[in-house]
């Protein structure tokens, strides 16, 4: 079905929407009010309750796994701090004890063409978010063979290759806690204006329209309630006049007469029957 | 890119890079994080205190565009220098991750990433 907003582009537009606003009808969405429009958006503010309701969930969901999050990355980031003093210093005393030879140089200097330490991304699924979790991979194999040319200072040395590892995981949790922060932090975002909107634009919007369509059918019941009156007042006082003709001319035609109220009985028995059944349906509107 | 994180795997793992001083960078390419490739790219760049901005931020928009770096390493007084990139950065993945180095304590009031820790758990 095609269902088009109310909202204004042009200047014109924008007052007459203007009018609308302030006669308490607001944006609706604009339909042309049938019984089935109305099912349609019956439907349609349902599923929006219900998707508001799963949003708001999963934000809840969110929210807890983030603030369990808060804490462990600020706790980490400080722990991060010690970890790294201890691998500069054992740094530091390999360098002293290689003192001749420039350790640093050597190092930068004697980078392989591939990485011992690399990373691969795992992923933890939170109500339905992917969070990135770094997981380290290590040729330790090749990392031993590596700077065994360094003489004096290779014990050190090896020392300190292990703080330094020590850190290097250390620091490659933190980078999983921090990246599963700060998507955590966007999506928390996006889901709560996803929540916002349903609440405050999608389902007012909704019901503004069931409103809209249940007054117009109702206006529509008036007038169909005042147009069978009028037949049937109309049609009593064309009774009359017929009756009070044939009474004056002196013919009685009782079968006539018959006929004739049977008819208005008949509209009558209709009408009283269709104000049963908007009573029904007035009552299944309104739940 | 919010919520749209595709988490793909390359082949044969990513890197970590360095950016830092000379100590930092030496600790770090010890346990073997460092990769010098065919074209002479490599995952670590060494700062000293003679080395200009415009080559810090060089060095990190290098890093940053490259697809086979997943973290970052940055020393803070470094990330302190190029401070107005690394606020920009809004990618997900190479994460940049500020660590302290020998001369220079970590603060987590000047981390990017902390600021915000920090300011969401109302203790700042």
């Amino acid at each position: 079905m095609a269902v088009f907003l109310v909202w204004p582009s042009e200047g014109e537009v924008v007052q007459s929407q203007k009018k609308t606003i302030m006669s308490g009808q607001g944006a609706r969405i604009n339909i042309f009010p049938t019984r089935m429009a109305l099912t349609t958006m019956k439907s349609k503010l349902k599923g929006a309750t219900r998707g508001h309701s799963l949003l708001k969930k999963k934000s809840d969901a969110l929210t807890l796994r983030f603030r369990a999050l808060l804490g462990k990355l600020a706790d980490a980031k400080e722990e991060m701090g010690k970890e790294m003093k201890n691998a500069s210093f054992s740094l530091a005393t390999a360098k002293w004890a290689a003192s001749p030879l420039d350790v640093s140089h050597t190092i930068i200097e004697n980078v392989g063409p591939t990485a011992f330490e690399k990373l691969k991304i795992n992923s933890d699924n939170v109500a339905g978010v992917e969070l990135p979790v770094f997981e380290q991979l290590s040729d330790t194999g090749k990392q031993s063979e590596q700077l065994t040319g360094l003489g004096k200072g290779g014990e050190q040395i090896r020392k300190t290759r292990e703080s330094y590892s020590k850190a290097l995981k250390a620091l490659i949790s933190i980078a999983s806690l921090q990246t599963s922060f700060v998507t955590l932090d966007q999506v928390i975002k996006i889901t709560n204006r996803r929540v916002n909107a349903i609440e405050c634009i999608v389902k007012p919007r909704l019901e503004r329209t069931i409103a809209y369509i249940q007054s117009e059918l109702d206006e529509i019941d008036r007038e169909e309630f005042y147009r069978l009156k009028m037949i049937q007042s109309k049609k009593k006082i064309a009774a009359d006049k017929r009756e009070a003709e044939l009474a004056d001319l002196g013919i009685a035609l009782p079968e006539k007469e018959l006929v004739d109220t049977g008819i208005s009985a008949n509209i009558a028995a209709a009408f009283s029957e269709d104000a049963a059944e908007e009573q029904t349906e007035d009552s299944l509107i309104v739940f | 890119m919010a919520g749209k994180l595709k988490i793909k795997n390359r082949e044969g793992g990513f890197l970590i890079g360095v950016i830092g001083d000379e100590d930092t960078v030496t600790g770090f390419l010890l346990p073997g994080v460092g990769q010098v490739d065919s074209k002479r790219n490599k995952n670590y760049f060494v700062v000293s205190s003679k080395t200009p901005i415009t080559e810090i931020e060089n060095a990190f928009r290098a890093m940053t565009t490259r697809d086979d770096l997943a973290v970052i390493l940055i020393t803070q007084h470094i990330a302190e220098e190029i401070r107005h990139l690394i606020k920009d950065y809004d990618k997900l993945i190479p994460t940049i991750l500020e660590i302290p180095s020998k001369d220079h304590p970590y603060d987590k009031e000047k981390d990017t990433v902390m600021q915000k820790v920090l300011r969401m758990r109302g203790t700042q």
